[in-house]
């Protein structure tokens, strides 16, 4: 780990005026993913500047929408009845991730921040293009079993590791920041960005930005849904792939959906093309399968994790089963 | 048969006699004792995987704050009983251990080649990065699968055709060929890592100029003595060793590694105590690993299910510096009644680290394969695989031709069927469903040789009535010290509460490694020893407290609760503190030793088990759920059922991970491990671990020790993963023969 300088600030607007001042300041609040990053020497701020204490932890209903600070705690806001009874497909997505212990430190705006587990990218020995830029990706013929089969660039193939950015995806979700030029909101789709020629930037934050609160608009899915994460064992794995499922059925016909992805892109995969060919269609296995056949075009695998193109689309129809109750 | 033999782990076991100071954190780790003027030591491993080095640069690390040495093969002192040889050709195998900072040469990715020295662990981290290396790289080869043709016969079978690592032939070769029934299939078991909690760590210290003090995570403190003193010249007695607690090893402290000698060369270059605790990573590559194993089986049986012949292959993976070996055809060897078996071992050299026996080493792994092959013979025979195993169980050793000093395997197979519910199975492959996960039922049979080697054990008996035993042994998890309490009780007639055994220091008397499921057959044996002595010494000196003692024979005395009394006149009596008084002693202090006799010769000796799984499989996203085990274990009488069954959970969720998870993946054009922390290796959580039901036969084999019991540790595990296996394809039809069983095998 490199020696750097340590900030705690008690404002958010402090806050952004710290990481402004430095080029290489970073925010901290849990710090689950930024100390390990640190510690392998992945990542090397010359100052840390401690949120912690910055009022931002507060989960609160405004009108329809249920608004999470950044602060607020994985573990919390999983427990929130606000969430359990309105956004559970949210709460599952959670207790889906990491330990409880994490859950207990990784605040929600650090859970989006997180950057991927390839393997190549914590090996500092290693290629990697968003480590190193101009490195190389080691996984694109290396050992690619967990890597992405959606929106990669010949210069990173890495997924999202993120289970609640997959769920906040589905729930049509947006982030709000401030930064030196103050507050601007992001849809949840567009908050995650594709390697492309950039790899080693994960999001459309901007400079000295920081995450303030997430909202997620009341549109109804709060009885038929489900968080689907198939791993490689039972808790404490990162998905192979996971699939957040959303529905509201009337009369055996769908009314709405969302459909969501985790494992299979260098950002959470929302699968709108699935969704709108959804929509009317009756509960079935059939009407599944024509989704998660629709939601599977223009995957592409790499050697290890050609089981993707299977397991993807099974996982899709699973989660729609569990999520209309058909199973 | 008789299922009063039987007992379900309950009943009134003695709690750990460390369990307090463990639970509360007064057990010291070899890494929490704080010598004065202690200073913090950090290894840096090499980053390329085979080559020389061309120079260190360590002059950033030197000017780094707190730093007191960069120790490299540049600047390190010469480890005077390092054999002065190129190209090692020594023992134990072939090839010789990693000698620390021997020479700029590179064997594998990770060889530890510096090491810092810093006042504070961190500044020793710190300055550990700062450390630059320039190479020249060879080319290297880790690739097990490309180079798999290349498996060599070990030296030691070279040299000795009748060694185990031999190939071994009973009847004709490859007679399952012409069977009426027969399988052929390839397992592939892939690197494994022992991960015990406790990382390796090492204080070392030297007193003097040649008095060396190491507190070491090993699981022998005598062995480890004898080593050091050999590698820096020194008499046995001027090496301390001690390891009073051992936080789990599962094999990886039977070998002594490049990482304890560097900070015992630190120690001496700095002249203060060093101590030095690897990294998780590190233990993926510094102290050794299950090895990669390829096995091909083939096996055939007459249609009414009689084995005719079996042949089994195995390659395991070993380093380009050390031929590591481990017993991975032995299993088939003596299991079954095949008049036709044919095993050839080979070991293939890749640049790679050297691998260590891990929990039922080579046994295990080599039970994956036979185990899983005994399912599918069953299953082209359409026999239900327990009768198949019951058609070809045998009542001698088919490999020695010995009789078994005891074998209650088929005890085991009743119970350990009927608890798991085996009448419930289908015998065709997805034919249970529980709501739409596919139900399946498999088991497997382990076994491993009870062994019993030689120990001394130190017993005083005090004035106060308590009595003190001490053995160099180490207890790496099972409850060495609480076992050896029980057996000392019995013996020698003092409650459990007044006893205490000290154990972990190479000051006491002479025991061997712990490991091999040997501990308790080989301490417990000296135990039994020691109070025989100490009764003998009693009696002799009963009659001047109690005159009626004077012609009384051993076998005519109980001893019990502190005294010794006439067992035809019980109120003849004397305590052994009256005995102490009257003879003006303040203590009776005796070492004796023990070994086992010739006459145990005359028997094959194996501890069996049998575990059975039933798993629920998702059909559509792959995922495995072991839902139960049942595991029923023949290990001679049971001295403690509440740390025998622990041993046993243990082992089985230690086969759980084998089965489903754990995969140390090297990226071969690196040389260097993908998966080398708990995020990418993945062990059993509890959520993947589900109710194990453990069962004893608890019947004693007075043939191996004459307390009766036989080894448990290592038959915990074996048997294991095939159960799984083979539980799968019932569930499925699918059968995985390369593990770990991960969703993706299963889609």
């Amino acid at each position: 780990m490199n020696q750097f300088q340590y900030s705690r600030v008690t404002h958010s607007n402090a806050a952004v005026s710290a990481v402004s001042k430095e080029k290489a300041a970073m925010f901290i609040a849990g710090g689950t993913n930024l100390i390990d990053l640190m510690k392998r020497g992945i990542v090397n701020p010359t100052r840390l500047v401690d949120i912690n204490r910055v009022p931002l932890n507060e989960i609160k209903t405004e009108g329809n929408s249920l608004i999470i600070g950044a602060l607020a705690l994985n573990g919390p806001v999983a427990e929130s009845k606000l969430v359990t009874e309105k956004f559970p497909l949210l709460a599952q997505a959670l207790n889906a991730g990491a330990s409880a212990q994490i859950r207990n430190m990784a605040t929600i705006g650090g859970n989006m921040l997180q950057r991927t587990r390839c393997p190549y990218f914590y090996d500092t020995t290693m290629p990697c293009n968003k480590r190193e830029p101009g490195t190389g990706c080691g996984a694109l013929e290396g050992f690619n079993r967990m890597h992405a089969i959606f929106g990669f660039s010949d210069q990173c193939i890495a997924v999202h590791p993120s289970d609640m950015s997959v769920a906040l995806a589905a729930l049509d979700a947006s982030v709000l920041v401030i930064g030196p030029k103050g507050e601007r909101r992001i849809p949840f789709t567009d908050f995650h960005r594709l390697p492309g020629d950039k790899p080693q930037i994960d999001t459309n934050l901007q400079a000295g930005e920081l995450i303030t609160s997430v909202t997620i608009p009341d549109n109804g899915f709060n009885k038929n849904v489900h968080y689907l994460k198939v791993r490689d064992r039972t808790s404490y794995a990162f998905a192979l792939v996971s699939v957040a499922a959303a529905l509201q059925i009337e009369k055996n016909t769908i009314r709405d959906a969302r459909l969501a992805m985790g494992g299979v892109a260098h950002k959470p995969w929302r699968l709108t093309e699935a969704e709108k060919f959804l929509i009317g269609k009756p509960v079935s296995e059939a009407s599944f399968s024509e989704a998660a056949k629709i939601a599977m075009q223009g995957a592409k695998a790499f050697k290890y994790n050609t089981y993707k193109l299977t397991l993807a689309p099974n996982s899709i129809v699973q989660a729609l089963k569990v999520a209309a109750k058909l199973v | 048969m008789n299922k009063l033999f039987f007992d379900k782990v309950i009943g009134d076991p003695l709690n750990r006699v460390d369990g307090r100071m463990k639970v509360t954190g007064a057990a010291k780790y070899s890494a929490e004792y704080q010598l004065p003027n202690l200073v913090h030591a950090v290894v840096v491993p090499s980053t390329i995987t085979k080559g020389r080095i061309k120079s260190v640069d360590s002059k950033a690390a030197l000017r780094s704050p707190g730093v007191l040495a960069v120790i490299s093969h540049e600047n390190a002192i010469k480890v005077p009983g390092n054999a002065d040889n190129e190209h090692p050709t020594e023992p134990p195998t072939g090839g010789q251990p990693l000698r620390a900072f021997y020479n700029n040469k590179v064997y594998f990715n990770g060889q530890p080649i510096a090491i810092v020295i810093a006042d504070t662990l961190e500044r020793a981290q710190y300055a550990a990065g700062l450390v630059k290396f320039e190479y020249d790289q060879d080319k290297h080869v880790t690739d097990f699968e490309l180079n798999k043709g290349k498996g060599v016969l070990p030296e030691k079978a070279k040299k000795d055709p009748k060694s185990s690592l031999a190939d071994y032939d009973r009847g004709v070769v490859d007679a399952y060929k012409t069977a009426a029934v027969t399988v052929e299939a390839e397992y592939i078991h892939p690197t494994e890592v022992h991960n015990p909690m406790e990382l390796q760590a090492i204080t070392a210290y030297w007193e003097t100029d040649d008095k060396l003090t190491v507190y070491d995570k090993v699981q022998g403190t005598k062995p480890t003595q004898q080593a050091f003193a050999k590698e820096w010249n020194l008499p046995v007695q001027n090496v301390k060793v001690i390891s009073e607690f051992v936080g789990g090893a599962f094999g990886n402290g039977l070998h002594n590694w490049p990482h304890e000698t560097a900070a015992i060369i630190a120690a001496k270059m700095v002249k203060r105590p060093v101590k030095l605790m690897l990294r998780r990573e590190h233990m993926f590559y510094m102290v050794g690993y299950r090895p990669y194993t390829w096995q091909q089986i083939g096996m055939g049986a007459s249609a009414d299910g009689k084995i005719t012949g079996i042949s089994h292959i195995a390659i395991g993976q070993t380093s380009t510096y050390e031929e590591f070996t481990e017993s991975t055809v032995q299993q088939t060897k003596m299991m079954y009644a095949s008049p036709n078996v044919s095993t050839r071992y080979r070991i293939l050299p890749l640049d790679v680290s050297t691998p260590i026996w891990m929990r039922g080493p080579g046994e295990a792994t080599g039970a994956f394969a036979l185990e899983c092959a005994m399912d599918e013979l069953a299953f082209a025979l359409n026999m239900d695989p327990i009768q198949f195993r019951l058609a070809n169980y045998t009542d001698e050793d088919p490999e020695k031709k010995l009789p078994w000093s005891t074998k209650y395997l088929k005890e085991c197979l009743e119970v350990g069927a009927e608890k798991i519910g085996w009448s419930k199975r289908s015998m065709k492959p997805g034919g249970l469903r529980a709501g739409e996960w596919l139900v399946g039922y498999g088991m497997g049979v382990g076994t491993f040789g009870a062994h019993r080697g030689a120990a001394a054990v130190r017993g005083r008996l005090l004035a106060n009535g308590t009595i003190i035993f001490q053995s160099a042994v180490t207890d790496i998890g099972p409850g060495t010290g609480t076992a050896m309490v029980q057996i000392a009780s019995e013996h020698i007639g003092i409650a459990p509460d007044k006893i205490t055994f000290q154990l972990g220091n190479s000051d006491f008397p002479q025991a061997p490694n712990q490991g091999g499921s040997a501990t308790v057959a080989t301490v417990g044996s000296a135990v039994v020893a020691t109070c025989n002595a100490i009764k003998e010494k009693l009696l002799t000196m009963a009659p001047t407290a109690e005159k009626r003692f004077a012609n009384a024979k051993m076998e005519e005395i109980l001893f019990d609760n502190g005294q010794m009394s006439l067992l035809k006149s019980p109120s003849i009596k004397v305590s052994y503190t009256n005995i102490l008084k009257k003879n003006s002693l303040t203590e009776i202090d005796i070492i004796q030793d023990a070994k086992p006799d010739d006459e145990s010769n005359k028997y094959s000796k194996y501890s069996f088990s049998v575990h059975f799984v039933q798993v629920h499989v998702h059909p559509t996203t792959g995922q495995v759920k072991v839902n139960k085990v049942v595991t029923c274990a023949d290990a001679g009488k049971i001295v403690n059922k509440k740390t025998a069954g622990n041993q046993l959970i243990g082992g089985v969720t230690g086969g759980i991970g084998m089965a489903l998870m754990e995969d140390a993946i090297i990226d071969h054009r690196f040389g260097r491990y993908i998966t080398k922390d708990f995020a990418d290796y993945h062990v059993p959580v509890h959520a993947d671990v589900p109710q194990i039901e453990v069962y004893f036969v608890d019947k004693p084999d007075y043939i191996v020790d004459p307390m009766g019991t036989k080894g448990l540790g290592e038959i915990a595990i074996i048997g294991v993963a095939p159960a799984v296996a083979n539980a799968v394809f019932n569930a499925t039809g699918k059968r995985i023969r390369q593990l770990p069983i991960t969703p993706d095998k299963l889609i």
